[in-house]
């Protein structure tokens, strides 16, 4: 699909200079981020360089067993940074986890199906990686607002369990404005698309020499499964987390308000 | 005996607010009055179960309350809230909830009736309503579930006074007609003499 390009080093360090401008922005307008900058650049530069040798590797290996096992570590990370993120949820890491797990699972799963990816490490570990970023995004926000929805209609869930409600039948309504939040701001993203941003699957593909049809094509194709997977996601994180705001008896635990 | 407590504490929000209570209260009506921190409501919640004592036993109808069936307790022992929460909807949307989410229905018009509404509210939007009209819907949502108890929780003090009066008026009717055994909690003891036979007060987490 592509002629692969090739980048120096001696690019990527004339792309410094562009430092440069941010470190003397900074040090004019008295930011003191110049030292934060500098670590910036530097863990960029080593991580990514990592992570591009561990890719290298991992496209020569070919070994779909090794990608599962690649899955497996981000789907964990994601689920280790979304809990810190979703403080209001109590117990939120299993949710989370589950949530990645099975959208990381079914969005994989259904393109290698539908034929729309060869089943091989080069397409899919980017596209795990991207599903699984927004997969991560999208339950960390809705749970989050799940968290104070919950607090802030705590009379009107109670109200409700005390007509004999049960917790599910008590959360629906939350759980219906959660989703939406959680799932708005990529609908909005899709919307404008190439309007407002030019999404970076696009733009790398551009940079890379692709014929612009083919880099909008795939663009599109990572759009809509990335829709279907934060959908996913951000479903399956409430649907197995509204249960830790209640008890077997269907009463909204206290501590998890306070 | 309709509701039994032995030897009951209960917290809320970290604090105990209930000492060791113990608390016969027979069927009919029955204030529970003492000022606002005294434990009056977490009383009520305990009775259908929003929230469960850290130590002690509630019985209901001589049973322990754990072992009825939690939902269709908090049908047949119905609790109104101090503060109206309407869903979404209309009145009748609010009136038929309950029975609704059990999977039956309810008669709207009659609800609506005993709680002192008339039946043109049913098409009424809820939160176009005054804050005495969301008080008689709430009250008419939990008489739809034909409830054999009435949990009220400062069923008036969002009101002026005016409303209050036909809101107790109301109670006072539907307890001599409905074969309903009311529990108010209020902090006025002049409105438990008008709404109740028996009075209970409740102070400090204990029954004085």
């Amino acid at each position: 699909m592509t002629g692969a390009i090739e980048v120096s080093l001696w690019e990527v360090a004339a792309a410094l200079v562009l430092v440069a401008v941010a470190v003397g922005a900074s040090s004019w307008q008295g930011a003191a981020l110049e030292n934060d900058i500098g670590v910036a650049v530097i863990r960029a530069f080593v991580q990514l360089t990592a992570v591009g040798y561990g890719i290298d590797l991992l496209f020569d290996q070919d070994s779909v067993a090794l990608v599962l096992g690649l899955v497996a570590v981000m789907v964990l990370l994601g689920a280790l940074t979304a809990r810190h993120r979703a403080r209001a949820v109590p117990g939120a890491f299993w949710p989370i986890l589950g949530a990645l797990a099975l959208a990381a699972g079914a969005t994989l799963g259904l393109v290698i199906a539908l034929g729309v990816f060869e089943p091989k490490p080069r397409y899919l570990v980017p596209v795990a990686g991207i599903v699984i970023g927004n997969a991560m995004t999208a339950a960390a926000v809705a749970l989050n607002r799940l968290g104070d929805e919950v607090a802030r209609s705590r009379r009107e869930i109670e109200a409700t369990l005390a007509l004999g409600a049960t917790a599910a039948q008590a959360a629906r309504p939350l759980l219906r404005r959660s989703l939406r939040s959680g799932l708005i701001p990529l609908v909005d993203q899709t919307k404008t698309t190439g309007l407002i941003t030019f999404p970076g699957i696009m733009v790398g593909m551009l940079l890379a020499g692709a014929d612009p049809v083919d880099a909008v094509r795939l663009q599109l194709i990572i759009l809509y499964t990335l829709l279907g997977a934060v959908s996913l996601s951000a479903l399956i994180a409430m649907s197995l987390a509204y249960r830790n705001f209640f008890t077997a008896a269907h009463q909204l635990r206290e501590a998890a308000v306070e | 005996m309709l509701f039994d407590l032995c030897d009951v504490t209960a917290s809320r929000g970290g604090r105990v607010v209930l000492r060791s209570v113990d608390l016969a209260l027979e069927e009919g009506s029955t204030a529970v009055v003492g000022p606002s921190g005294s434990g009056k409501s977490t009383l009520l919640r305990l009775l259908n179960r929003l929230a469960d004592p850290d130590a002690g036993e509630v019985r209901y109808r001589g049973r322990p309350l754990r072992t009825h069936d939690v939902l269709r307790l908090r049908r047949e022992v119905a609790l109104v809230p101090q503060l109206p929460a309407l869903v979404e909807g209309t009145v009748a949307d609010n009136v038929e909830l309950g029975a609704r989410l059990a999977g039956q229905g309810a008669d709207v018009d009659r609800a609506l009736a005993l709680a002192g509404l008339e039946a043109s509210f049913g098409p009424r939007l809820a939160d176009g309503l005054s804050v005495g009209e969301q008080q008689r819907v709430m009250l008419a949502r939990a008489l739809a579930l034909e409830p054999s108890v009435l949990l009220l929780d400062e069923p008036t003090s969002a009101l002026d006074e005016r409303t209050r009066a036909a809101v107790e008026a109301t109670l006072v009717r539907l307890a001599s007609e409905l074969d309903l055994s009311l529990l108010v909690v209020t902090h006025d003891p002049a409105q438990a003499r008008r709404l109740a036979r028996r009075t209970v007060t409740v102070a400090g987490g204990r029954i004085a």
